[in-house]
């Protein structure tokens, strides 16, 4: 008896029938598609885009050189070179990111005592040349100062759960 | 039709007085011209429906898929089949070394051209047929079965192990749902007594309207009819030939360009052809669904090409439905299931026919 209803089942093909149904349904279904150029999804204030250094309001740069983000970066994609400066304090000659080693798992930022390295939410960024994703200290710090009022906003917006 | 135009160029001529220069050189010809126009007429619009059928079945996949499918290219993507056509034109055909070249630059022909020859027999109304002729449904058979000599021949001469494998499982497949696509149109010629694909609509014309269409009588056989047509024309769910996932594909791996358009002509053009052959044979051609009022007043075309457009939209649902056959599950399905199934309906209808109940 089973095996005639499932004869019956198959003969009168109503599992196709059913498939056919589901997709007959989503036919009317509402399109999810975000269409990238035009429409762009929400980005939270945690996103890890293209990194940043930032300054203090009064203009001084925050990062201190203590290399905590060189030493935590998974990826080795950090190189940092520190000298003393004229005033007596610790500061980087030399601050250098390579992008394309980057894995963008945001230790840095996490690990930076003073919030001086920090990732934006810029993600539509390119290079032409293979030179053109090593970022050094002055990119880096003209992205910090391009974007810093997002920057500050995001890190507000976060300072309660940190 | 036919003397109008002639009146209307030997007028046009005479404006310019050319006729009597030309009358000696038009006159014999023109029989033949006025093929050539009829020809036309009606190959052109299957050659923009292909194009657009491209987009249909894109824009068809990605609404069924919950995405929009193409459309940067013009308003809704309407300028894409323009786009991919003038790519594929502009594209290298590449001819491998170890290929036959005479016989795959010939298998891209052979796969389009009876898919357009097919067309000479398909009545788009009453009386609007490029030959009336009364053996139609077996010069359709001829011709729907001679697309596959392109396809085997483009696996042969390609030269190439994943082609070549193509185009067997094509002819394996081929001579499978011939057969069953045959005796569901035997079934058609019991229940209308005539091969003349006109005499076969005017046969449904029996003052029932829709529910004296034949796709009522010869249900299974309207259902096998159209899954064989769907093995026929190599489309999802049974497009081993090409079967991209594990042959790359199939018989047309080596050709690029203009070779693999015209395969791709074919396969939609066949697929436009099986959809009209369907409406013609079950679903009434260019009969409105009810003899009453607003339905006859509507041309009997716009019928046939509404009845094809459905049946075309199931071609698109299966594809986004169902996934590809195994091979072994192919041939049992046209073995085991549709050839005896289409046999005991032949026996059956015959039989039917020989009862008062035969209402058709």
């Amino acid at each position: 008896m089973k095996n005639l209803i499932a004869f019956f089942k198959s003969f009168l093909l109503l599992e196709l029938l059913k498939g056919m149904s589901v997709t007959g349904r989503y036919f009317f279904a509402r399109h999810i598609t975000v269409e990238y150029p035009d429409e762009k999804t929400p980005q939270s204030f945690r996103f890890r885009g293209l990194h940043a250094q930032r300054r203090y309001p009064n203009g001084e740069e925050r990062c201190i050189g203590c290399k905590l983000c060189e030493a935590v970066c998974p990826a080795l994609a950090i190189k940092i070179e520190v000298a003393e400066r004229e005033d007596g304090t610790r500061r980087t000659t030399q601050y250098d990111i390579d992008l394309t080693k980057c894995i963008f798992c945001g230790f840095c930022e996490e690990s930076c005592p003073v919030d001086a390295i920090v990732e934006t939410r810029v993600f539509e960024y390119h290079g032409e040349k293979r030179g053109d994703l090593y970022y050094t200290k002055p990119m880096l710090l003209a992205m910090g100062e391009k974007y810093e009022e997002q920057i500050a906003l995001d890190r507000a917006a976060d300072a309660k759960y940190r | 039709m036919e003397a109008q135009a002639l009146h209307l160029i030997q007028w046009l001529l005479s404006q310019v007085g050319l006729w009597d220069a030309l009358r000696g050189f038009i006159e014999p010809v023109w029989p033949v011209a006025w093929i050539v126009v009829k020809i036309l007429v009606i190959i052109l619009p299957i050659m923009g429906a292909v194009a657009y059928l491209t987009l249909a079945e894109r824009k068809v996949l990605g609404f069924m898929q919950v995405r929009p499918g193409p459309n940067r290219v013009g308003y809704w993507g309407l300028l894409q089949p323009i786009a991919d056509g003038v790519k594929l034109l502009f594209k290298e055909i590449i001819i491998p070394t170890g290929a036959n070249k005479f016989l795959f630059v010939a298998a891209p022909v052979l796969a389009l051209v009876p898919a357009l020859a097919a067309w000479a027999v398909v009545p788009f109304d009453d009386g609007m047929i490029l030959a009336n002729v009364n053996a139609g449904l077996l010069y359709l058979l001829a011709m729907t079965s001679l697309g596959v000599y392109g396809i085997i021949i483009a696996g042969w001469a390609s030269n190439s192990k994943y082609a070549f494998l193509g185009a067997l499982r094509s002819a394996a497949q081929i001579v499978s749902y011939e057969l069953a696509m045959g005796f569901a149109l035997v079934c058609v010629l019991l229940a209308a007594q005539s091969m003349n694909l006109g005499d076969i609509v005017r046969g449904q014309h029996n003052g029932y309207g829709l529910l004296g269409w034949y796709f009522i009588p010869l249900f299974p056989m309207f259902v096998v009819y159209f899954i064989a047509g769907v093995a026929e024309t190599n489309r999802a769910p049974f497009d081993l030939a090409e079967g991209e996932s594990e042959i790359v594909a199939g018989f047309h791996v080596e050709y690029s360009g203009m070779g693999f358009a015209l395969f791709f002509l074919a396969e939609y053009a066949n697929m436009i052809l099986i959809s009209a052959l369907t409406a013609v044979m079950f679903l009434g051609g260019w009969l409105p669904p009810l003899d009453i009022a607003p339905f006859n007043q509507v041309p009997g075309l716009i019928w046939m090409l509404a009845k094809m457009s459905a049946l075309l939209f199931v071609f698109l649902w299966f594809r986004a439905t169902f996934p590809r056959y195994r091979y072994d599950q192919l041939m049992r399905l046209g073995w085991k299931v549709f050839i005896p199934l289409t046999l005991v309906w032949v026996v059956v209808v015959a039989a039917w026919m020989q009862t008062p109940w035969w209402l058709w």
